[in-house]
């Protein structure tokens, strides 16, 4: 295999416009789709696409962030960064599922929620801060997939999950590598220096036990073979979802609070 | 503008009329405190005599965790949890060990919140209160841990929890680490909810970031002080993706209480008798229909 790619080659690599969207998966990972649209409070976000998906037989629940590959695309999905009520229609929709006893499926791909007035009016912290709370507590399995972009808290609002995985070249991060360059060393251009330390590839999150398992991608990325990389996220789902039904959901629910609750590094000073 | 600068002579030249005359150095900068919201300059005595509250505008200044338990609990009543927790440093990022031993040694305190268990007008809660001067109280491991056990032994010992936030958001510092506290925060909230037990939120003078888009957000009753800024993103940021400036008001508690995300704004004066009375009628015995 050949040499492993710094974080910083792999957010160009994820940003590629080539890159294999949601869009592109869902027609190759499900053998059904049924597109579900709106939060019921306000309005649809066009950055976040669920419905109800076939794999196999197995009905199960989709939540995905859409990135669009043209402007056009990028307009409807705003970039792959949602507002308020794109937060609200994937709680919605997790809430139906639960309800009907169907596997969630979340995939992750975004720069992060969107900074905006109206997100602001309409509650962006309130709304993310609501999903992490009751994905928590959500009686039916949870499994989150990173495509591209794991884009702070916009991310993790998809991202409470019993089983997160990643993409190979995926990265998942606290703020983009600029964002971090700008706040902690006031200069945006260190940006690469930044993914380079910030410790955001799946290696790293599996190494933190952010995340517990990498897809690996066809060589060159999953631009090169977008077949073949669904064909590897569908196995990936099947499995992981027929793992989950072993589990009676009171333990799957005290493991996802554990998998949450251990992450953190800090001593304890002997004195106290 | 002309204003601003005159206001900022005034201050540099301030403390020469006050100083000892020691040093050039050894100001006694803390003569005059120029509200942050209304830039009204007022001296210091005046400010602190109505509770760090601007006499003009009603702006509720920074308190440290010390003079918000001060003016919160009962006296006596209060009995830390986990002080000895002290931050690692996850991702090596350069500078941090040190940066955290300068902050612990400045302001006495070992990390951004302080928790224990209280009394509140007699009424026994839990309560946790972030210290903005700590590295703008931004929520680390030890932020995430010290607030996950605070919600659980309250859950435990079935107690209220009280929360005063305060924070820039996720500590960057510890990279994706600090990220995953939110889910543990909001998590642990979730439980302690489930227990049928009150939370109360306050949110303070700054909330951001991702504490607002965890547990801070996830009150029972979310109460805030007047004109404290309150929001996910920051305005600089948003200023620079719509090229315009915002007014003044957005992000402010008022702000969030027009658009339906806070149940009332309470004055610091009214805040531990408030706190006090809706603790009470959330006891043990109240408001029960079965």
């Amino acid at each position: 295999m050949s040499k492993k790619k710094t974080a910083w080659e792999r957010m160009l690599l994820v940003r590629e416009k080539e890159r294999p969207t949601i869009r592109d998966y869902i027609p190759l990972v499900f053998d059904e789709f049924w597109e579900m649209h709106g939060d019921r409070f306000y309005g649809d976000d066009g950055a976040v696409l669920g419905g109800i998906a076939v794999l196999d037989g197995i009905p199960v629940t989709v939540i995905a962030q859409v990135k669009g590959r043209s402007l056009e695309e990028n307009k409807q999905s705003n970039f792959a960064m949602p507002h308020p009520e794109g937060y609200r229609k994937a709680l919605r929709l997790m809430k139906q599922a639960e309800k009907f006893h169907r596997p969630v499926v979340c995939f992750i791909d975004t720069p992060g929620a969107f900074c905006g007035v109206e997100a602001e009016e309409r509650g962006q912290g309130e709304a993310i801060a609501r999903n992490l709370f009751e994905m928590m507590e959500l009686r039916t399995p949870i499994l989150s997939i990173v495509l591209g972009e794991g884009g702070s808290g916009g991310a993790l609002a998809l991202g409470v999950a019993d089983r997160v995985a990643m993409l190979e070249n995926a990265l998942y991060s606290v703020i983009s590598p600029r964002g971090f360059a700008s706040i902690l060393w006031k200069d945006a251009s260190r940006e690469q220096e930044a993914a380079d330390i910030m410790r955001i590839t799946a290696e790293d999150l599996v190494g933190f036990g952010v995340a517990e398992d990498i897809i690996l991608e066809p060589a060159g990325g999953a631009h090169r073979d977008p077949e073949k990389m669904a064909a590897s996220l569908r196995k990936y789902v099947k499995e992981t979802i027929l793992k989950f039904a072993e589990f009676p959901i009171e333990k799957l629910l005290e493991s996802r609070y554990d998998r949450f609750r251990k992450i953190g590094e800090f001593t304890t000073a002997q004195s106290d | 503008m002309i204003q601003d600068l005159l206001q900022k002579v005034k201050l540099r030249a301030a403390p020469l009329v006050g100083g000892d005359g020691a040093s050039p150095l050894s100001i006694p900068r803390d003569l005059l405190f120029k509200c942050p919201r209304c830039q009204t300059v007022q001296t210091r005595e005046d400010f602190d005599a109505s509770g760090k509250v601007c006499v003009s505008c009603g702006y509720h200044a920074r308190l440290t965790a010390r003079e918000r338990l001060g003016c919160t609990v009962d006296e006596g009543s209060f009995e830390e949890f986990d002080e000895g927790l002290s931050s690692c440093n996850p991702i090596d990022f350069p500078g941090y060990e040190e940066k955290i031993a300068q902050l612990q040694a400045s302001t006495g305190l070992r990390e951004a919140v302080v928790t224990g268990r209280c009394a509140i007008e007699g009424e026994k809660a839990v309560i946790a209160v972030m210290d903005s001067h700590f590295m703008m109280a931004s929520m680390g491991s030890v932020v995430g841990e010290k607030i996950t056990r605070a919600f659980e032994r309250a859950a435990e010992e079935g107690l209220p929890i009280v929360v005063f936030t305060a924070s820039g958001g996720a500590r960057m510092q510890e990279g994706v680490i600090s990220l995953m506290q939110m889910a543990k925060t909001s998590g642990a909230a979730a439980r302690h909810s489930r227990r049928g037990l009150l939370y109360i939120t306050v949110l303070t003078d700054p909330t951001t970031g991702g504490v607002t888009a965890s547990f801070a957000s996830l009150g029972d009753i979310i109460i805030a002080e007047p004109k404290v800024l309150v929001g996910f993103a920051g305005r600089r940021v948003i200023e620079g993706t719509i090229k315009q400036r915002l007014p003044e008001s957005f992000q402010s508690a008022e702000f969030l209480e027009e658009h339906g995300f806070v149940d009332m704004i309470v004055t610091r004066r009214e805040m531990k008798r408030t706190l006090g009375r809706l603790l009470a009628v959330h006891g043990k015995g109240a408001g029960r229909h079965e």
